[in-house]
């Protein structure tokens, strides 16, 4: 190659070269568009807000003064209604993703049921607010509860549960599954020795990642009536006689984080608006602490299960 | 290495034993002898249904569906027949322990390994699993290694202590008939010669059944070899004869390197 073909080589790279840098700019740019969304989202929150965050709003009831209203009822209720939430999906879910996944038999019923579950994922959650409101609120006579509440964002969360079971189910390779049989244990002892405990990580990651979503659910909870305004906390879980455990504060009204947002951005004064703003701080900083719990829960567990 | 034996007791053996795998037709009419407490190798080209062969004798078949047995593998001294649809896959796997070709050691503590075979068994008594464990563990020269650190990873021991391991854990529950699925296709010369040495020990408590794609480690370590080739089982013979004098061209051909 002679010094011509080489300059001319040189060229075509560098024009080459110019759509790298064409694209990386882009990309940066569309990747910029999310990150400031939520930047801007975020800051505007906390800026507005900031005064509020005090311990005070963390302990004070809503009120009708805006500077002595607070979350103490709102981030109860969340606490509830989630507890609720997962006790009722985790089991379910688990339970129901392991049995697609492991003893289902192949066939057009299983299809079926599987095309259900995907769906499921896709409702928009007010369907399942007017569900509840028929089964549970209705039907079943469960009133407008933290049991309620907890149990209809349950089934908003339990595809993303058989999802997330059945996907750490399937990353288990099949020499380990075929160990375990070989060593004489039934389809039973597989699932509960080998196949839940190593799909556990992947579990607890889609659990924390369903509970995330269901924390800031506003429409199914509007949608079965829970109060707006609630002075009160539902009465203790815990209590000084025996047996110590009060299963009451199911059947308790309550108000969660997302409904007292809304309630508070629906008034006209301008102080209710700090408090919607620091409320909503707090509920996304508790959706990120949530998430930040799965990524760690994520990495410790997976560090001690390797093939 | 053994010399010509005749009418040696049978752990087991297949009688025009067929297998599909759907519409496939991967074993047919195969009559293998498996004599007890010896060392028998099944060779041939990849694909030729040895591994199929070897799985068929602890039903891991029935772990999918479509797959079909014919005829039968009977099991001695009680002449059960291990693939009669009515005999249970889970007893049959009580009695035939399983190495596999890549390690597969449980990602959990060494000691929880070697008793995982014993705790489906129902062995509640934990002496009586310190024991057992323990000469599992000595039974596969593992011992020495892994004695100070039993409470810790099985994952994290190398490819040659974990096979090892999973060896360990077939002997912990006493298995009448070994089989051993490549076993050390995964492994470096050192780790494999260690197997190799430990096949030849076991030989002396168990029936082993093995399947190599490595005629070398085939006349090593087996005192009878059979030889298959597409579904069939073409010769079977006292290794060092099947080696130095095959009846069939097919054999010689293969073991002299011709094909395959």
């Amino acid at each position: 190659m002679n010094t011509q073909d080489l300059a001319a080589v040189r060229g075509i790279i560098q024009s080459n070269r110019r759509w790298d840098l064409f694209f990386a700019a882009a990309g940066l740019l569309a990747l910029l568009v999310g990150v400031l969304a939520f930047v801007t989202l975020f800051g505007q929150m906390v800026m507005n807000g900031w005064e509020r965050l005090n311990p005070e709003f963390f302990m004070s009831f809503p009120s009708r003064r805006a500077a002595n209203a607070g979350i103490l009822s709102a981030w109860v209720g969340s606490l509830l209604v989630m507890l609720v939430t997962a006790v009722s999906a985790v089991p379910l879910g688990v339970a129901a993703g392991v049995y697609l996944e492991e003893y289902a038999p192949k066939n057009l019923v299983t299809d079926i049921i599987e095309i259900n579950v995907t769906n499921l994922a896709g409702v928009p959650s007010i369907v399942y607010g007017l569900l509840a409101l028929g089964v549970f609120v209705y039907v079943f006579g469960f009133g407008q509860s933290i049991l309620t509440a907890g149990l209809t964002l349950g089934l908003l969360i339990l595809p993303v549960i058989i999802v997330a079971t059945r996907e750490s189910l399937r990353a288990i390779p099949v020499h380990v599954r075929e160990g375990a049989y070989g060593c004489g244990a039934t389809q039973w002892q597989v699932v509960r020795d080998h196949l839940v405990p190593y799909s556990t990580p992947g579990i607890m990651t889609g659990v924390i990642i369903g509970l995330s979503r269901a924390i800031g659910e506003t429409a199914p909870i509007i949608t079965i009536g829970a109060l707006t305004f609630i002075a009160f906390l539902p009465p203790s879980p815990i209590t000084d006689t025996a047996p110590f455990v009060n299963f009451d504060w199911l059947w308790s009204g309550f108000t969660v984080m997302p409904i007292q947002m809304f309630n508070w951005t629906s008034r006209p004064e301008e102080a209710f608006q700090q408090n919607a703003a620091a409320a909503g701080f707090i509920l996304v900083f508790m959706t990120l602490m949530m998430n930040a719990i799965a990524i760690w829960l994520r990495y410790r567990l997976r560090k001690s299960i390797s093939w | 290495m053994a010399k010509t034996e005749q009418d040696l007791p049978l752990k087991a053996e297949t009688r025009d034993f067929n297998f599909h795998y759907g519409a496939f037709h991967a074993l047919k009419n195969v009559n293998l002898p498996v004599v007890e407490k010896r060392v028998t190798a099944l060779i041939g080209p990849s694909g030729c249904g040895k591994s199929t062969l070897l799985r068929s004798f602890n039903r891991m078949h029935d772990l999918y569906p479509g797959n079909r047995y014919d005829g039968a593998i009977v099991f001695h001294p009680d002449n059960t027949n291990i693939v009669d649809p009515k005999v249970d896959p889970i007893e049959v796997r009580m009695r035939i322990g399983m190495v596999f070709q890549k390690p597969n050691p449980f990602p959990k503590s060494i000691y929880e390994n070697v008793a995982y075979g014993l705790r489906v068994r129902g062995e509640r008594s934990q002496s009586a699993i310190d024991g057992r464990v323990e000469s599992a563990l000595r039974g596969a020269s593992l011992w020495n290694e892994v004695k100070d650190r039993l409470d810790k990873p099985a994952t994290a021991l190398s490819g040659g202590q974990q096979q090892r391991l999973c060896i360990a854990r077939c002997l912990a529950t006493d298995p009448e008939l070994l089989l051993f699925d490549e076993p050390t296709s995964a492994l470096d010369p050192i780790a494999t010669s260690n197997i190799e040495e430990l096949i030849t020990e076991l030989r002396e408590r168990v029936t082993i059944l093995i399947v190599t794609h490595n005629m070398q480690q085939a006349a090593r370590v087996s005192d009878y070899t059979a030889y298959m080739y597409i579904g069939e089982l073409v010769e079977y013979g006292v290794t060092d004869d099947l080696f130095m004098r095959p009846k069939k061209k097919e054999t010689e051909d293969y073991i002299t390197g011709r094909f395959g």
